[in-house]
């Protein structure tokens, strides 16, 4: 059986930096794929380069932006949440995760990916996360997805240790890199550093087209 | 948005005197600061289609720019801004900061309509 792969994050470029391999590496297998996203990345500090953006327009450009990475990675079921950038930890959080819950029942998901609470950085992702394991535990051990969750705070392998799911993703990369560039106005200046610079492999951009991380949550 | 032009600033700030208009205003460092070191916080405010009224406001300084605007119980502030939105007019006025990274640090935003309640659904 195919899997059902999910994806829960709350702006726009989240999946594409955090999985764009993972996630094209699942389409080019054959499963279907179906991404809440929670926000616009409304306040986002990103503006391109040259800036071509502001506050007021951001929220458009980027949803263009979002769909056109879709396009790159495979994700043709593409839900946004409609909620508003930096606010998503104030929201009931159990609506949210009813939410969650309903597509993951809907789409039968088998597969979910999220942050790792608590080593995400952003309140948003945070939100978000919890969110998605609280929809998740709704199911029944035996029947519920297999959850992975991206971990990036300063101290996560202290606290987490090595990533237990470490994808090598090369071969995949071109297509990362066209969704990347599909989210101009959040990567525009990271690219132009990455191009300058394409050959120094610690280049920030580097290892995102190397490998991707995370790690299987375990339930409790 | 291009370089502010105080001159072509001014008129329209003064056309905003003494009326109920909606503000918004933000300031950030990005919810990522915290990675930069130990030491960083993230610090940022946001207050979005707030209705205020005031009676005198003007924009100073060299570049960044400073606006001030005074109410009848106060003030609003902001500095930092280099950049504003040429199609700005009567109605709709945005101004900007961004650092020499070319990111967003602060917001400055006057209408006399509500900001757009911008909904990501229905993609």
């Amino acid at each position: 059986m195919k899997p059902r792969v999910l994806l829960v994050f709350p702006h726009p470029d989240d999946e594409t930096f955090s999985l764009g391999g993972t996630i094209i590496m699942h389409a080019q297998a054959g499963a279907t794929i179906t991404y809440l996203c929670g926000t616009l990345g409304e306040m986002g500090r990103q503006m391109g380069s040259p800036i071509t953006a502001n506050r007021e327009t951001l929220p458009q450009i980027r949803k263009r932006e979002l769909q056109e990475a879709c396009r790159h990675l495979g994700i043709t079921d593409l839900r946004l949440l409609g909620y508003h950038d930096k606010t998503v930890e104030f929201e009931d959080r159990q609506a949210m995760a009813d939410r969650i819950f309903q597509v993951v029942q809907e789409i039968q998901a088998t597969v979910v990916y999220t942050y790792y609470p608590g080593h995400s950085v952003h309140p948003d992702h945070e939100a978000m996360a919890e969110a998605t394991i609280e929809a998740l535990q709704r199911i029944p051990l035996n029947e519920r997805p297999t959850l992975y969750c991206v971990a990036f705070s300063s101290n996560h392998l202290q606290v987490l240790g090595e990533p237990d799911v470490v994808v090598d993703i090369a071969h995949v990369a071109d297509g990362k890199l066209n969704a990347i560039k599909a989210h101009y106005t959040q990567s525009a200046r990271t690219l132009e550093k990455y191009l300058e610079d394409a050959n120094n492999p610690n280049a920030e951009l580097s290892r995102f087209l190397k490998t991707e991380r995370y790690y299987t949550y375990r339930w409790t | 948005m291009q370089p502010i032009s105080p001159e072509k600033v001014q008129p329209l700030l003064t056309q905003f005197f003494n009326r109920d208009v909606y503000l918004h205003l933000e300031t950030t460092n990005g919810s990522y600061a915290v990675l930069r070191g130990e030491k960083t916080i993230s610090v940022g405010s946001f207050v979005r289609n707030v209705v205020v009224r005031f009676e005198r406001g003007m924009i100073t300084g060299n570049g960044p720019y400073r606006v001030g605007l005074k109410m009848e119980h106060g003030w609003i502030y902001a500095e930092g801004l280099t950049d504003w939105e040429p199609d700005s007019s009567e109605h709709c006025l945005l101004l900007a900061g961004h650092d020499e990274e070319g990111r967003l640090t602060i917001a400055f935003q006057l209408s006399v309509t509500p900001f757009g309640a911008e909904s990501g659904e229905n993609a």
